[in-house]
């Protein structure tokens, strides 16, 4: 009886994932998240600035989607490589002791977003505040798929040298 | 014992594919809520006539929730992102001119493969975006 219990609540979950309580809830790692994706950039045109982000994101081999000039979005992705050929090595040499198979990325799709707008708390006219959010999604040697949104401070620190670097303007951190 | 087994999984099967309606059901997503209920809980009114300003807040409320941006047109007044969390999260935020001193601001969301139909989601979306606003979100009577 206890199996056929089993059985019924497995079926009857199959395809049921709750809804978080707390997705469309600001959490507490909000406004460092924000610092994190975001630079202000004073004495500049927004259009310079859209055109700069966009030259930035093709010299990162980017291709464009989406763009909404009026609003100051840029959306761009590109596939690459997921893995590198020591960590499949690794995986495999676990899987040959262990017997325990550890998918790996095959491939990964990587989006990017950049929103740029008129700073809401600026003094001067011209100055504007851009955030970039990357994620990819990777697909795992065994079919599924990994999706996440990036959070190295290492990568938007370095995005933001470049968009620095051909505006001709430091960003500001916010 | 066997047939005991086998009835219980068709029993269970039953009950898991209970809730695949029909094709015309799922496109139109007919529910238990009416198109009223459902526009009630996902909309709110702001005392603006800004639709750029509106729609620029939206968008960095949407950022601010850890969504990237999909896609924006101003001329339509749409805005659709996408959260990934160890789920999916998309959303479709729509803002249009009610009267000439009003903006009206619609949301859906799309959980997983179903549609959130809970209003709690969208009144913590609201209260985010009344926030970011500076202005008070009204119900849309």
């Amino acid at each position: 009886m206890k199996k056929l219990v089993a059985v019924f609540i497995v079926l009857s979950l199959v395809g049921c994932q709750t809804f978080p309580p707390d997705a469309l809830v600001a959490g507490p790692d909000q406004l460092q998240r924000r610092q994190l994706e975001t630079r202000k950039y004073t004495g500049v045109k927004e259009a310079d600035l859209l055109a700069a982000s966009s030259n930035v994101l093709q010299d990162m081999g980017f291709n464009l989607e989406e763009s909404e000039t009026n609003l100051g979005l840029i959306t761009a992705g590109k596939t690459r490589e997921a893995a590198s050929t020591g960590e499949i090595i690794g995986k495999v040499i676990i899987a040959a002791f262990t017997g325990i198979a550890i998918p790996w990325g095959v491939a990964q799709n990587i989006r990017v977003s950049l929103v740029i707008r008129p700073n809401p708390q600026a003094k001067a006219a011209d100055e504007y505040l851009v955030r970039a959010t990357f994620q990819r999604v990777v697909k795992q040697s065994n079919g599924s798929f990994l999706m996440e949104t990036l959070k190295e401070p290492e990568l938007y620190q370095k995005f933001f040298e470049r968009l620095s670097k051909a505006v001709f303007i430091e960003g500001q951190t916010i | 014992m066997k047939s005991h087994a086998l009835i219980a999984i068709a029993i269970a099967t039953n009950l898991a594919l209970a809730g695949c309606d029909s094709i015309p059901a799922r496109v139109l997503d007919e529910g238990d809520q009416t198109q009223l209920q459902k526009r009630s809980y996902q909309s709110r009114v702001f005392d603006t006539a800004d639709k750029q300003m509106t729609m620029r807040t939206v968008i960095a409320t949407l950022q601010d929730l850890d969504f990237v941006i999909d896609k924006a047109d101003l001329t339509l007044g749409t805005v659709s992102a996408t959260k990934f969390n160890r789920y999916v999260l998309k959303m479709t935020v729509s803002v249009r001119p009610r009267g000439t001193k009003q903006m009206l601001v619609r949301a859906n969301a799309q959980f997983g493969i179903r549609p959130v139909e809970d209003p709690k989601p969208y009144q913590d979306f609201f209260a985010s975006l009344e926030k970011a606003m500076f202005l008070t979100a009204q119900a849309v009577e």
